[in-house]
């Protein structure tokens, strides 16, 4: 908490000592220095894995709150939802718990040689843990909007279960989907708390750009490092917004030519 | 061979049915909330029946006593709703193959687009189709599914004078075209006589009466529907 004080004192002094220089700064080229440039291709290499990863398992979910109902379904929602209102630190440390070196999941992995505590895969899983809610949440609206009626249909024309889902379930919500992983990529891309607390930050193999970028605010120096990435930051999420609102208006545009 | 012999509650609604008919098509008739469209589903597999038997041309769908319940899927069925239910994401192309995707029967695909005159639609999506080429186009991909049994719930409903004349000269054209055993649900009754060979007649969940349609001929159509209505 202290670091966070300190900087912001830090960058206030600053913009006193210099309120010329920070007009200026913002227009200066935006040329990323190398550990920069590291942090912002592994944020985006993160992000992805983990929307990717997430997006089967969300998927399952979205569809059995959306199209079941069973014992302890509110349980489950409810379950489903923790990483969104959990503090992400207890996120982070309940993932160190169980995939960490002494945690059960982690001990198993070991045993197989595989380790993602303090690995980029570890960061991709804390990222994918806290976006998940966001897709399922998107998915199961889409689902509960498709009309059942067309389900039914598909099933008189002799549609097995997997056929009606991919079919006409699943493209019929693609705008939520489209939605679903946009929003999941950028909150993915901005995971900060869980991550840093389950992989810490290793250069090059953990440190996200959202942790290189706390981390330039806590260095001396680091202010004109921690503006770029700002940068960076705002544009990748403008990106990953605009796109979804272009896949989404793909096909209306489609509809109106004759 | 109709045979339906069943009873089933949804909510306040029962409806108790037991009728065999030789009838290669068959009117279910009455006023809404009779049940025809609930005995419709219920051959369809859509709606479960509490006990009975369902069987056409003596393929057994349902039938309590002995457990059989053929899913819906394995029903072979051409359903067409009374809500259309295109997909509405898919070419009409893609509508009419969806029931038989890898059917490589080309000459069949075109026969039913002939028939039904679809030929200049197949690149439409449903939203772009008028009330009776909707109609037509759901006709057709309940054909292609290649059913033994044609349901059809309402086929001239919401639609205006050219469109149900439009519709009722297909389903006309596919009555000779093809010997399927077809169950239709109106409360029409031009519509019944133009299709069906019989006509079951339903009221409040009951069976009134079964009677062939040749009995109307030469008969003034408001005269048939008095017949028809008479209780």
């Amino acid at each position: 908490m202290d670091g966070i004080f300190v900087a912001g004192r830090r960058a206030l002094k600053q913009n006193d000592d210099n309120r010329f220089g920070s007009c200026f700064r913002i227009y200066r080229p935006m040329i990323l220095s190398q550990d920069e440039t590291i942090a912002l291709l592994l944020s985006l290499q993160v992000a992805a894995v983990a929307t990717v990863c997430a997006l089967p398992p969300a998927t399952a979910c979205a569809w059995l709150l959306a199209r079941r109902r069973f014992l302890g379904k509110p349980l489950l929602e409810t379950a489903l939802l923790l990483p969104l209102i959990l503090p992400p630190v207890v996120t982070g440390y309940v993932l160190l718990e169980v995939f960490g070196h002494r945690g059960a999941i982690g001990r198993v992995l070991d045993a197989l040689h595989i380790s993602i505590a303090f690995r980029w895969t570890g960061a991709a899983l804390a990222a994918g843990v806290m976006a998940f809610p966001l897709l399922v949440v998107a998915l199961r609206t889409a689902f509960e909007s498709v009309d059942r009626k067309l389900e039914q249909a598909a099933a008189t024309l002799g549609a097995n279960a997997w056929r009606i889902f991919f079919g006409i379930a699943l493209p019929l919500s693609l705008r939520g989907l489209v939605a679903g992983v946009a929003l999941a990529f950028a909150r993915a891309f901005g995971e900060f708390g869980a991550t840093i607390t389950f992989v810490s930050s290793i250069p090059g193999e953990t440190r996200t750009l959202p942790i290189a970028l706390y981390e330039l605010l806590e260095t001396p120096g680091g202010e004109s490092g921690a503006l770029r990435l700002t940068w960076i930051a705002v544009i990748v999420a403008l990106i990953s917004t605009l796109a979804a609102a272009l896949l989404l208006r793909g096909p209306r545009a489609r509809e109106v030519e004759p | 061979m109709i045979e339906l012999d069943f009873a089933l509650t949804r909510g306040e609604f029962s409806l108790q049915l037991a009728l065999r008919s030789e009838a290669r098509a068959l009117a279910l008739f009455g006023d809404s909330g009779c049940g025809k469209t609930s005995t419709l589903h219920a051959i369809a597999g859509l709606l479960k029946p509490a006990r009975g038997r369902i069987a056409l041309d003596g393929r057994v769908l349902f039938d309590s006593d002995k457990r059989v319940d053929v899913p819906v899927a394995r029903r072979k069925l051409g359903v067409v709703f009374q809500d259309v239910r295109l997909f509405p994401h898919l070419s009409v192309r893609d509508n009419l193959r969806y029931g038989a995707p890898h059917s490589g029967d080309a000459s069949r695909f075109d026969d039913a687009v002939q028939l039904l005159g679809l030929g200049a639609l197949l690149k439409r999506k449903p939203d772009r189709l008028s009330g009776g080429q909707a109609r037509r186009v759901a006709i057709g991909r309940a054909l292609l599914c290649a059913p033994a049994a044609l349901l059809l719930d309402e086929p001239l409903s919401n639609l205006h004078r050219e469109a149900r004349a439009e519709v009722l000269e297909h389903l006309r054209g596919l009555k000779r075209e093809l010997a399927l055993t077809t169950i239709l649900v109106s409360h029409q009754a031009d519509e019944v006589l133009s299709i069906a060979d019989a006509v079951a007649v339903l009221d409040d969940g009951r069976l009134r009466k079964v009677q062939p349609v040749t009995q109307f001929g030469g008969e003034q159509h408001s005269a048939i529907r008095a017949t028809l209505e008479a209780r």
